[in-house]
């Protein structure tokens, strides 16, 4: 082995997901060693979480996994009402699920996309993914005003009623997604390039992922059949029927299966909830501000894993500590090890396969 | 699974150790930590290092593990308390792997000297900062605290 | 002395409208595959935007970073532009229209054409840039093995036709084009899936892959130094295509049209070709490709020339 080569892969770099910051050792064009550096979005959100009250944060959780504000949204709002015991109507809870599982399907399409330019697929995925993306925009934009930062889920319920002619924007966005989904098989899926570079990369085993707390699809992709929706199921997920989709290998083409299929059983839970919505107020009558005591941990299976809101407070307005969990923190910690030994190339491969987002990793 | 049946069987195997069981979670010395989570491990099926985290309670620093249990679907709350004056504990990394970063970023948070830990380094915050930001006594400059409102009079009382 | 003049200041006038018109066929073809409109301002549906861009490069600051390796630094686009022009010189873009038609000038347009790698390797070395030596580095690599079934595919062509000269192998397709008899549509593939990768296309732009590369052997460049790599890349590739036409699809000759429309007309058919590849296909790895070349192609294309070599002596 001759002298190693030192490339700082980011916080600057077009395939790094944000700013994440690469120490590669490499040999030629091994990785020998990987270190990632965290940081460089680092917004202290736990700290402002602490001078805040529990509404006044609801919106910072919008800029943790900003590809997923309302499945945040979902988990702050579950874990501050675990802590102060607060019940949401019927209504709410149906239009949480719809609105997180879209949110799910639109973040899922996204990491599509954005694998598929790692690979090389020059620009033409991501604006395929984006042109679906901005039907599930354009409605969270008339339904709360947002278009990135949503804040709609609130304490006890949801910010405003949905507008009249949501529910069937809704049904011919399922009939619509569902045909491109068929197409995104045929372009990506089976391509005979796109499985060379991604079948058989970055395997991650069953015990390593265990050990390094990897939720999610990722998860999944390595053949566990895990997913909180199921096994601990909360607001209304008992009472959809869906599947979870598990891969065979764990590498990076099963992580990119998992989450295509994943966009597929949300649109089936979305379908079976915009059927079943109770009528009603789903705005609750909750005070603004409480106080609590006590510490509650809730965690939701987001589309990066599970994201946990630990809240631990001591009676005043404020929570005394908000610990977030992020999924894609602990997803990032199983890297080093799964790209040592690859090629550059490869490696590339690996993170977009993982779908990380830097607003959650540094908080 | 209960918190009671797992209190029980440490009990058995650490029959001289004070245990504590609060709503909580169980709340163990931090001397005792490495070898309960060991027990936890091996022996409980507690393969899964969820989260780690500290709160701080402003006289001494509460250390709190969140492990889970795929077989027995149960999450455990291990909760120890850290004084100021003497902040190591044993690290866990050597259990899960997933602790090695989590307590990292305990570290960097809120200054717990995770001992024998294979790379303790800050890993939000810059190398040569010496603060630790989420104690409660933490103070800047350029930091203002948010006053804290007193009652349910309205946006400006 | 004067007319050899006039033809090269035709040829460089030609190119460089040619590598603007490609330029905004690239970005039109982009657009009309993702679902986009492309340029549209400038000008009718956005055809002035390459003369707004040349401005642009044309009034940019020429950065020399800090370290470089000056004057390997700064010959590496030349090294990249001239042979894209001298390779001119022996296309025939009709019956009349050509500099000069050496009798040995598939031989001479190959050759020249490499000298592009040196540029390449030039440009990753002297950049004082990890990332550029290593695009640098794979582009060696790459179009040094490449090289070898393209000519290859190319001997065929002039085993079949009797003759090196460009104005001769046209003559050869009078009553039918190569392209047409089995053995050659096998060179034809061949060449052109080796052709792409010497012009570092997709499938096989490894030497500038973005996501891993950032840009490769020009990330250090900038202003009119980058333009000249922009235009040699967008150059190559029509002279890859049209040096297809000749040897494969029968050249300038065609019924009703003029033979120069003809000839663009195939060369540019075969450039939109390549850059719906581009927009469509996702990176081969760099080991894959190496493979692909050395255990498929050549082999290939040797095979190819064997057999058909004996059909011919036969």
């Amino acid at each position: 082995m001759g002298e190693l080569l030192t490339v700082n892969m980011g916080p600057q770099h077009p395939s790094t997901h944000g700013v994440l910051y690469l120490e590669l050792k490499m040999d030629g064009e091994i990785v020998v060693d990987c270190k990632p550096h965290l940081g460089y979005l680092h917004r202290s959100i736990e700290k402002i979480a602490e001078n805040r009250t529990y509404t006044q944060f609801i919106p910072f959780t919008d800029r943790l996994d900003y590809l997923a504000s309302m499945n945040n949204n979902l988990g702050y709002c579950l874990a501050v009402e675990k802590l102060l015991n607060i019940a949401v109507p019927d209504r709410a809870q149906y239009l949480r699920v719809i609105i997180a599982e879209l949110n799910r399907a639109v973040s899922h399409l996204v990491a599509i996309g954005t694998f598929a330019q790692d690979l090389g697929a020059y620009a033409t995925p991501l604006f395929y993914a984006f042109r679906d993306r901005e039907k599930i925009v354009d409605l969270f934009d008339s339904i709360c005003g947002g278009r990135l930062t949503y804040n709609y889920m609130r304490i006890g319920g949801v910010s405003a009623d949905i507008p009249a002619r949501t529910e069937q924007i809704i049904k011919d966005f399922i009939a619509y997604e569902r045909k491109q989904l068929i197409e995104y098989n045929e372009l990506l899926t089976y391509n005979v390039i796109f499985l060379a570079r991604s079948k058989n990369i970055g395997i991650l085993s069953k015990e390593v992922a265990r050990s390094y707390s990897v939720t999610g699809p990722m998860l999944r992709a390595s053949g566990i059949k895990w997913d909180i929706r199921k096994e601990e199921p909360y607001s209304m997920y008992d009472k959809f029927d869906f599947d979870v989709p598990v891969g065979a290998n764990g590498d990076s083409w099963d992580r990119f299966k998992v989450r295509l299929d994943e966009i597929s059983q949300s649109l089936r839970i979305v379908e079976q909830a915009i059927g079943g919505i109770p009528e009603g107020n789903p705005v609750s009558k909750v005070n603004r501000v409480f106080r609590g005591t006590g510490e509650a941990y809730v965690r939701t299976e987001n589309p990066r894993g599970e994201l946990g809101f630990y809240l631990v407070a001591e009676g005043g307005f404020n929570p005394t500590r908000c610990k977030i969990r992020s999924p894609s923190f602990s997803n990032l910690g199983a890297l080093s090890e799964l790209v040592k030994g690859l090629n550059i190339s490869d490696a590339v491969c690996v993170l977009g396969s993982m779908d990380i987002v830097m607003g959650e990793i540094d908080r | 699974m209960k918190n009671n049946d797992i209190l029980q069987k440490i009990k058995n195997k650490f029959p001289d150790l004070s245990l504590e069981e609060t709503p909580h979670g169980l709340v163990i010395p931090k001397t005792a930590l490495l070898d309960v989570a060991g027990f936890l491990k091996i022996e409980m099926d507690f393969e899964n290092c969820h989260c780690v985290t500290a709160v701080d309670r402003r006289d001494k620093l509460e250390l709190i593990y969140l492990l889970y249990s795929t077989s027995h679907h149960f999450m455990l709350t291990l909760k120890t308390f850290v004084t100021l004056d003497d902040l190591t504990v044993e690290t866990l990394s050597g259990l899960w792997r997933s602790a090695d970063w989590l307590e990292r970023e305990v570290y960097d948070l809120f200054g717990i000297k995770f001992q024998n830990h294979p790379d303790l380094r800050r890993i939000m915050n810059p190398d040569d900062w010496t603060d630790f930001p989420l104690r409660k006594n933490f103070t800047r400059a350029d930091f203002i605290p948010r006053p804290q409102s007193t009652g349910l009079k309205g946006p400006n009382s | 002395m004067s007319v050899i003049f006039l033809k090269g200041l035709a040829v460089l006038g030609f190119i460089a409208v040619s590598a603007m018109f490609s330029i905004w066929l690239e970005r039109k073809i982009s657009a009309w595959i993702q679902n986009r409109m492309g340029p549209m301002m400038t000008g009718f549906h956005g055809t002035l935007q390459p003369v707004a861009d040349t401005i642009k490069l044309l009034l940019k600051e020429d950065i020399v970073p800090k370290g470089v390796d000056f004057l390997s630094w700064w010959l590496a686009p030349f090294f990249v532009t001239v042979p894209v022009v001298m390779a001119f010189l022996v296309i025939p873009f009709s019956s009349k229209w050509i500099a000069l038609d050496l009798n040995v000038g598939v031989l001479y347009v190959c050759s020249v054409t490499s000298i592009c790698v040196l540029g390449i390797f030039m440009a990753g070395w002297g950049s004082n840039n990890k990332y550029s030596l290593l695009g640098g580095m794979r582009s060696a690599a790459q179009i040094i093995s490449y090289e070898v079934p393209l000519l290859l595919s190319v001997l065929l062509v002039v085993m079949q036709s009797g003759t090196m000269s460009m104005q001769g192998i046209v003559a050869a397709q009078e009553h039918g084009w190569f392209i047409l008899k089995p053995h050659l549509t096998l060179a034809f593939l061949i060449y052109f899936i080796s052709a792409t990768a010497e012009v570092n296309r997709v499938p096989f732009d490894i030497p500038e892959a973005e996501s891993e590369l950032v840009a490769g052997y020009h990330t250090e460049y900038s202003g009119m130094k980058f333009a000249m790599f922009f235009v040699a890349e967008y150059t190559n590739m029509f002279i890859i295509s049209a040096i297809a036409t000749t040897l494969f699809l029968g050249g300038w000759q065609g019924p009703f049209l003029p033979g120069l429309v003809w000839f663009l007309l195939k060369s540019y058919g075969l450039v939109a070709f390549l850059m719906w590849m581009r927009w469509t296909l996702p990176r081969v790895r760099m080991d894959q490709m190496m493979s692909f070349a050395w255990k498929v192609l050549t082999p290939m294309a040797l095979l190819n020339l064997l057999i058909s070599g004996w059909f011919m002596v036969k």
